[in-house]
């Protein structure tokens, strides 16, 4: 029993960080309908970054973790810009080679500047863990879970209360409309796209810490975010925000009872048993998708 | 009158309700094609027209009511099976493979004329050399049928857009129906173009097909039917010959009910 | 005109280790055209019919694995119980890869059903997560794989035969004409496909899919058929791939080598026969000209910018570009002309050509009618 409450600890934490995933890629290809393969690469950015303030320039941890998002949506709001803008119009099989394409070189280039050794961030916290019942959890993973909940909601309360989440929301249920009522169009897809890059940086700088940083961990976190936005639906946020935790429990409970290697099959298990028997995602709602 | 009724309907639709959710697209229609006639479907913009065509050609479940081609129920078919019953219908302006020759288009439309098995074609066997050479042959009597042989070459999706509809009814002609459904054919058509084309429609019904036509450009629709059915609210408001349908005031009352807009339509 | 430069080109292939005596060159030929049959097998799928499988590998893998397991024979228990095992013999290479053609061929068959089931983007996902999972299961399943320990020892492969005796193919000379064999084989049956019926109805329906099923065309079937040869040839040089290296361990299944001959097909020209050979040479002979100059991460980094530029600059690809220009130059574009005179239709329905109500009738009555 204390070994289900110690798996129950760890997928509440892992959950959250796979929620931010989940949700940053549901906004890329749920609404922008693009294949984004380099949802993976940003993961793994926002990890680099965090070692690379954190431990290279030795800055505080939380200011690494700030820096470390701001330069994430950064990114993302480049890459929009310098290659998707062009392939607006184009057909889906074109937009995802130019992904692949911005991938590669990504890792790539990662690879040629931090090399293949993984790398640790350090974090400001007490090693000895915190002990809750029959439960123990280092105090990074209780700031990771609360710092991922955190920016759940930050980003439930942009794409519902703000204003650039109403336009957002608007943009994807009728394009020509929301340009009609002034809506700068493509200055929502960039921010759109940055928004959800931002989202997989920060899980990498969250999750960094908490294991290490190499330069390909974005493979899998790619292929993992896949499945959480299969399992909620395309484009649902909520859906993603849940699946994310589903996911994690799968792993935690699939890899302590069942069998550990096979722990990262357990995504694409998921997507494959989904996919047959309720295409739509687990949460798909009939009208509004999008929130 | 009596010629009309003597003819065995070749199409028909049966109390058919199409419900999206809670909106009602389609409340109750009922009407049928007679062998070798041309009944034409109108109804002013929102009256529910796209949506009764795809119910008519199979490509959509009616909620209520059934659609029978020769006696055929078209539920009980896939939907690559409708046009192995002799049913073939067109689209409003995707009805033809853009990135393909005018020729090309032909040929695969002539699909249902060929039957080499896989083996015959890896293994090249003379019989699928013989049919290939048979089915481009037809190509080339579609093209001068239709006539639109001098553009053989031309990519489908580069032809003026009047011819691209004559494409698409040369696709669907090479698909060997004995009744033709077509989406607005002559959207996009000139005067002079539209006048050739109803010459087209009465050569195709010289050899014995059978077509629904919806249109909107009313001269055409008109000239060429033999009865009209008129679709209004999801209803079929009126059924009749081309002069019946002028005079009736229930028509007349729903086209002047959307405005002079209709009249440039 | 073009049978002068089949019989050259063929000419230069079939005498290649005859003047490439380089042994490390022969091997990049050889690896190459490997690569080359899978790039043309994923084009029939990818290309001409049109379907986002990014799984192909997969295929490749599992004709691999399949005929080196059959050829080296396996042992292993069956579930948790050590009592009950599957034993099978070593056999014959020639019928591994026989084995593991037929098995890349039945994935393939899944796969193509599955298309219909699942469009579009979740296609994407689902090709790529399948491929995932073959490869955490030949990491896992150590028993019969060994795991990341690798399957080595593979016997080469060759023949048996009651008249032309027997041989193994331990040099790369054999291996050579066995993969231009292989590569040969898929050119020609890839060619009769797309020049036929069944060709024609597979760009149908990538092309307009509702289009060709009011046509009549059985979308279904021709994706099937597509998707059981694409894998199937994916396979076969799997297989060739397994008894040439003699070694392969799961990281054969990695995404990577998915990407690569995705490059090879997107940058030579999808949908065109030259295409994927086109991009198969530069993709594969690429690596060799640049590992002087730079190391495998900035060869990856100039492939991921060159995919970018070509679909922005020619987004149909090489092969395509080139013959555009070529016509454009020349002005000699292939064209269809008539064999008879234009008929002579009155408009009576009576002269003219006879080209409607062949077909109808008969299927009308036999199947349609047959059914309840």
């Amino acid at each position: 029993m204390d070994q289900l409450s110690q798996h129950i600890a760890n997928a509440l934490i892992l959950g959250g960080t796979y929620a931010l995933l989940g949700i940053g890629l549901t906004l890329i290809l749920g609404i922008m309908k693009v294949v984004n393969f380099t949802h993976g690469e940003l993961y793994a950015f926002g990890g680099f970054m965090a070692y690379y303030f954190a431990a290279q320039l030795e800055l505080n941890f939380f200011v690494s973790l700030a820096l470390s998002i701001m330069l994430g949506i950064l990114l993302g709001a480049m890459i929009e810009r310098i290659l998707l803008r062009r392939m607006r119009g184009a057909d889906i099989d074109s937009t995802m080679i130019v992904m692949i394409g911005c991938w590669i070189a990504m890792q790539n280039f990662a690879l040629l500047i931090w090399g293949g050794v993984a790398k640790s961030v350090p974090t400001p916290f007490p090693t000895e863990p915190l002990i809750i019942g029959p439960v123990a959890v280092s105090w990074l993973r209780v700031f990771v879970l609360f710092a991922a909940g955190g920016l759940i909601l930050a980003t439930y309360l942009l794409m519902h209360k703000s204003p650039l989440g109403k336009a957002m929301r608007a943009t994807f249920q009728d394009r020509d409309t929301a340009s009609l009522m002034g809506i700068n169009v493509n200055a929502i897809y960039t921010a759109t796209f940055a928004l959800g890059s931002g989202l997989a940086t920060a899980a990498g700088a969250l999750l960094g810490p908490v294991f290490v940083v190499t330069t390909t961990m974005g493979n899998m976190a790619a292929l993992k975010a896949f499945a959480i936005v299969i399992l909620g639906g395309l484009g649902n946020i909520q859906g993603a925000a849940i699946g994310g935790f589903i996911l994690a429990f799968a792993e935690e409970l699939g890899s302590g009872y069942i069998s550990s290697g096979y722990r990262d099959a357990m995504g694409f298990i998921l997507i494959i048993l989904v996919l047959m028997f309720k295409p739509t995602g687990l949460f798909a709602t009939r009208g509004e998708r999008i929130g | 009158m009596t010629q009309a009724t003597q003819k065995k309907a070749i199409l028909s639709i049966e109390h058919v309700a199409v419900h999206f959710g809670g909106l009602v697209a389609i409340s109750d229609m009922t009407f049928d094609v007679k062998e070798g006639e041309l009944l034409s479907l109108i109804g002013p913009n929102g009256a529910g027209k796209t949506t009764a065509f795809n119910v008519v050609t199979g490509f959509l479940r009616p909620t209520k009511g059934e659609v029978h081609f020769r006696g055929i129920p078209l539920h009980k078919l896939k939907p690559h099976e409708i046009a192995s019953t002799g049913l073939v219908r067109t689209f409003q302006k995707t009805s033809l493979f853009t990135t393909n020759t005018v020729f090309e288009n032909v040929l695969t439309g002539l699909h249902r004329h060929g039957n080499a098995s896989s083996w015959a074609t890896l293994l090249a066997l003379p019989s699928m050399k013989r049919e290939e050479a048979q089915l481009r042959e037809k190509v080339w009597e579609i093209l001068d049928f239709i006539g639109i042989a001098h553009r053989a070459n031309e990519l489908g999706g580069s032809l003026p857009y009047g011819e691209q509809r004559l494409l698409g009814v040369a696709v669907a002609l090479a698909a060997d129906p004995s009744m033709l459904l077509l989406d607005e054919p002559a959207a996009g058509m000139n005067p002079s173009e539209t006048a050739d084309f109803m010459a087209l429609l009465a050569k195709i019904r010289k050899r014995g097909i059978s077509i629904l036509l919806v249109e909107h450009d009313m001269p055409l629709v008109m000239g060429v039917s033999d009865r009209i059915v008129v679709l209004n609210y999801g209803k079929i408001i009126a059924n009749g010959t081309p002069a019946e349908i002028q005079a009736n005031p229930e028509v007349i009352q729903a086209y002047l009910g959307q405005g002079v807009k209709h009249a440039a339509a | 005109m073009k049978n002068v430069w089949t019989i050259i080109i063929l000419a230069v292939l079939l005498t290649v280790p005859l003047w490439l005596t380089d042994q490390y060159y022969l091997h990049i030929v050889i690896t190459t055209g490997i690569f080359i049959v899978g790039a043309m097998s994923l084009n029939l799928l990818l290309g001409y019919t049109g379907q986002l499988s990014l799984g192909h590998i997969a295929f490749f893998g599992i004709g691999a694995y399949a005929s080196a397991l059959t050829s080296l024979g396996f042992n292993i228990p069956v579930f948790w119980s050590d009592e009950f095992r599957i034993i099978v013999e070593p056999s014959h290479p020639a019928l591994g890869i026989l084995i593991g053609t037929a098995l890349a061929g039945l994935c393939g068959y899944i796969v193509g059903k599955l298309s219909f089931k699942i469009r579009g983007a979740y296609f994407v996902i689902v090709t790529v997560s399948f491929a995932e999972v073959v490869r955490l299961v030949a990491l896992n399943w150590v028993d019969l794989t060994q795991g990341p320990l690798a399957l080595s020892n593979i016997p080469p492969a060759g023949y048996n035969l009651p008249l032309l005796g027997e041989a193994t193919f331990w040099a790369k000379t054999p291996n050579y004409y066995l993969v231009l064999a292989l590569a040969l084989l898929s050119y020609v049956l890839i060619r009769r496909i797309v020049h036929s019926r069944m060709g024609r109805a597979m760009i149908a329906l990538r092309e307009n899919e509702s289009l060709a099923t009011s046509i009549g065309i059985d979308v279904t079937r021709y994706l099937v058929f597509a998707a059981v040869m694409s894998a199937a040839l994916a396979g076969a040089a799997g297989a060739l791939y397994a008894h040439y290296i003699r070694i392969i361990d799961p990281d054969i299944f990695l995404f990577i080598y998915t990407v690569t001959m995705v490059i090879m097909v997107v940058t030579g020209g999808k949908g065109t026969l030259a295409g994927p050979i086109v991009g198969g040479i530069i993709f594969g002979i690429l690596p060799v000209g640049l590992r002087t100059v730079a190391g495998p991460e900035v060869q990856w980094i100039v492939y991921g910018i060159a995919m970018i530029l070509i679909v922005f600059f020619l987004p149909r690809g090489i092969v395509p570009a080139v013959v555009d220009w070529w016509y454009r130059r020349t002005g000699k574009a292939p064209t269809h002309t008539r064999t008879q005179p234009p008929s002579q239709d009155s408009g009576d329905g009576k002269t003219g050509s006879n080209w409607n109500g062949a077909a109808s009738e008969a299927m009308l009555t036999s199947k349609a009618l047959s059914r309840d």
